[in-house]
């Protein structure tokens, strides 16, 4: 008996895009045909199909849990929907072992006109299962989706938080031996998805085979045994899931953590100041290293200079992904950067920020340069850098922190005393009482 | 009983039961791509025989529950019909139907064309109407338009009563021809399935032949003898007009079954079976075909 639950060898998809590629109406087919009747089949052109995946080879053992990653368009979910049969490979050969239950996209294999109830029993039949088996199930599945009330309405009536929540339920609940999930954390509540989340862990402990898709990267380093990076639908790395993980986000963000303007020609400025080089790296760590949300780093940016005795004076906006200003800041309180004559030549600002201080996310700062209270040059995205969140931060909790800053505060806990003794409980009582 | 004994006499089922678990081994799905003409996977259909009865519960359901008059309807429909006609063809313009009074007779006729077009109708449309399904489960395409074609057995049924009742009321005695009823709706029925899996494949792909149905159905109701009598075809298109629309010897044969009208059909019932045949095993073909590109271009 192998131990393989899911095996992928070779497995290509192509997609039909773009007008041609297939008639829309039987009038575009007719004419098409009247206007051309010897054109041949498939000589409609390369760039009316699209590859999906190409070549995709993965194994997964029987109760492992493999995460996929990759960009929007990666092909991710081609190859869900191809584990799930929704979809037909265009060359390869697909394996499973055991019974697959799918959750795709939004949404799922729901009747909008049945019930929630009856949507249950038609999931479970799609399954193969009997249905003294969904019956048996039918509770727990009802009590984890929380819809209860609405568990005898029709599902179009169903907003999409209560779709999901029901869909995630079933998916799970009805135990297939293997269980196929695409980014459920996109929709739903941050405590539904801590639940969904949860319930992923304890359907792999009960030695279940799990495949998911999530943008949601400490889930996946979290939960994950090994992860497969997809990259224009081939296999770009194949690994334990930390360092999969961590090549991923380095490889997907590097491009603006620097920019260089080579002639100063060319580059952003006026005729007495030119930009030459902005980046953005951890203290004491390359352009290629990822900064998280504990690391110190710094922000470089050099500019020349052109005319002697400018007064110029520098300083940077930094903006979150909700375009809220993190912080402004100039250099101030340095005797060399702060507004007076320089002579002609370059010159580099570095900023440094300490660790522990801004939240995860996405960052844009923007450059701006005074001169005698008006802003001569101002640079927007002149840096965009992620800032990742520290998994042993987390303690197991994979949403969001709220708040645009996450500053490690001091806190202390001492302990006061042990069961208020008879004597002291009035005062204490007191003490603690609520006013009214 | 010793408990050694009872030991030694439950051990065989003991390793038994373990045996059994290893061999109740997972089933394998092997997913490749399919080229060219595939059959049927009647295997594949039985497995999932469960989920047919959803979706017809879910066609029905839509029908009955969703209009005000919800189950009405089924015999407001033909009897609006039957009266419309009886008006033109029965009072004005007289049409010859022998023996057998217009209403009956045209009713007969409407009772049938109802059912089959309807579940042309629906079964066609189904593939659409089903996207959010087909694009995030499997289980066999095949399911969906012979679910359409089932649940409106059920619109039959009723309309059907209501023309028991008239046959009873116009003085009609059932002889033992009824017992050829099941078997003429049952090739109603395939003739309705082999033409819907053509459309319904279509359909996904080509979205103007939507437009066609109407007018398909339109054109095939006046080439099938239901407002007048096949006698009234000219002679020398009589073969050719039983040959080409194989509903002409399901409403006859009909007619013939429940009102003793005339020749019981011979020859061309089983013409008609053979078409119906061809179409059905073509249709299944083409079906599968088209259902690997469904997912994908809905
Ligand atoms: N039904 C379809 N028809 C044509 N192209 C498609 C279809 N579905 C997906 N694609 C294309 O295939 C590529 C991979 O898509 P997808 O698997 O959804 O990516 P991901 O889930 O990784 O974001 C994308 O470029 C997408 O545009
Ligand atoms: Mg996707």
């Amino acid at each position: 008996m192998s131990d393989i639950a899911v095996r992928v060898e070779d497995v290509s998809k192509l997609y039909q895009i773009g007008k041609r590629a297939r008639h829309d109406t039987l009038r575009d087919l007719i004419s098409e045909k009247m206007s051309d009747p010897f054109q041949r089949r498939g000589s409609s052109g390369a760039e009316e199909s699209l590859w999906a995946l190409r070549d995709v080879s993965v194994e997964v053992e029987h109760g492992e849990v493999l995460g996929l990653i990759g960009s929007n368009g990666a092909g991710k979910s081609t190859l869900l929907k191809i584990l799930s049969r929704i979809t037909e490979p265009t060359s390869g050969r697909v394996e499973i072992r055991g019974r697959l239950g799918s959750l795709l996209e939004v949404g799922t294999g729901f009747d909008p006109e049945l019930t929630g109830r009856e949507n249950v029993y038609l999931n479970g039949a799609i399954l193969g299962m009997k249905r003294s088996e969904i019956r048996r199930r039918f509770d727990e599945i009802v009590e984890f989706s929380e819809v209860e009330r609405f568990i005898d309405t029709p599902v179009k009536r169903y907003s999409s938080g209560m779709h999901m929540r029901l869909a995630f339920a079933v998916a799970a609940h009805l135990e297939p031996d293997i269980l196929v999930v695409d980014e459920v954390l996109a929709v739903g509540d941050a405590s539904f998805q801590r639940k969904c989340l949860g319930k992923m862990g304890n359907v792999a402990q009960t030695g279940r085979t799990v495949l998911f898709v999530s943008h949601n990267m400490l889930a996946m380093e979290d939960l994950c045994d090994r992860v497969v990076w997809l990259r224009d639908g081939c296999v770009a790395e194949e690994g334990p899931s930390g360092t999969v993980v961590s090549n991923y986000l380095q490889g997907s963000f590097s491009a603006d953590t620097e920019q260089v303007w080579e002639d100063p020609a060319t580059a952003p400025g006026t005729d007495d100041v030119r930009l030459r080089r902005a980046c953005v790296r951890p203290e004491d760590g390359t352009l290629q290293s990822p900064i998280t949300v504990r690391t110190p780093f710094v922000m470089e940016f050099e500019y020349w200079i052109l005319r002697p005795d400018v007064h110029l004076s520098p300083s940077i906006a930094l903006y979150n992904e909700q375009g809220i200003v993190v912080f402004t800041s100039g250099p101030a309180f340095d005797p060399e950067g702060s507004e007076r004559s320089h002579p002609a030549g370059l010159y580099r600002h570095t900023c440094r920020v300490p660790g522990d201080l801004l939240n995860d996310g996405m960052y844009q700062a923007a450059l701006y340069i005074g001169s005698n209270g008006r802003t001569v040059l101002q640079q927007d995205n002149i840096l965009v850098f992620d800032v990742r969140d520290a998994i042993e931060m987390r303690h197991g909790w994979h949403g969001k922190w709220n708040g645009v800053v996450r500053p490690m505060l001091d806190w202390s806990t001492e302990f006061v005393e042990a069961e208020p003794s008879p004597a002291s409980r009035p005062e204490s009582r007191r003490h603690w009482e609520v006013p009214q | 009983m010793s408990p050694e004994k009872q030991l030694a006499e439950r051990l065989p089922s003991v390793v038994a039961d373990r045996l059994r678990s290893q061999a109740a081994d997972l089933p394998t799905t092997v997913i490749q791509p399919t080229h060219g003409w595939a059959p049927v996977n009647l295997r594949d259909l039985a497995q999932f025989r469960e989920v047919l009865y959803f979706l017809v519960w879910s066609e029905l359901k839509v029908r009955y529950k969703q209009t005000v008059l919800g189950a009405a309807w089924a015999i407001i429909h033909p009897v609006a019909i039957m009266l419309v006609f009886t008006i033109f063809f029965g009072l004005v313009v007289r049409v010859p139907t022998g023996d057998i009074p217009y209403p009956v007779f045209v009713f007969s006729g409407i009772v049938v064309w109802t059912y089959f077009s309807g579940a042309l109708n629906q079964s066609s449309n189904s593939l659409v109407q089903y996207e959010r399904l087909i694009t995030k489960v499997y289980f066999p395409r095949l399911l969906i338009p012979v679910a359409s074609i089932i649940a409106g057995l059920v619109d039959f049924a009723i309309a059907f009563m209501v023309l028991i009742g008239m046959t009873i009321f116009f003085g009609f005695m059932p002889t033992a021809a009824v017992f050829a009823l099941p078997l003429l709706m049952l090739l109603a029925a395939t003739i309705a399935l082999a033409v819907s899996l053509w459309l319904s494949a279509l359909n996904v792909q080509y979205r103007d032949v939507k437009l066609l149905i109407p007018v398909l159905v339109q054109v095939w109701f006046f080439a099938t003898p239901i407002i007048y009598p096949s006698s009234l075809v000219p002679d020398r298109w009589h073969t050719l007009y039983e040959l080409v629309n194989p509903m002409v010897g399901v409403v006859n044969g009909f007619r013939w079954a429940l009102l003793g009208a005339g020749e019981p059909p011979g020859m061309i019932l089983v013409v008609s079976a053979l078409m119906a045949l061809v179409l059905l095993v073509s249709g299944l073909y083409y079906f599968r075909r088209m259902e690997r590109i469904f997912a994908d271009v809905v």
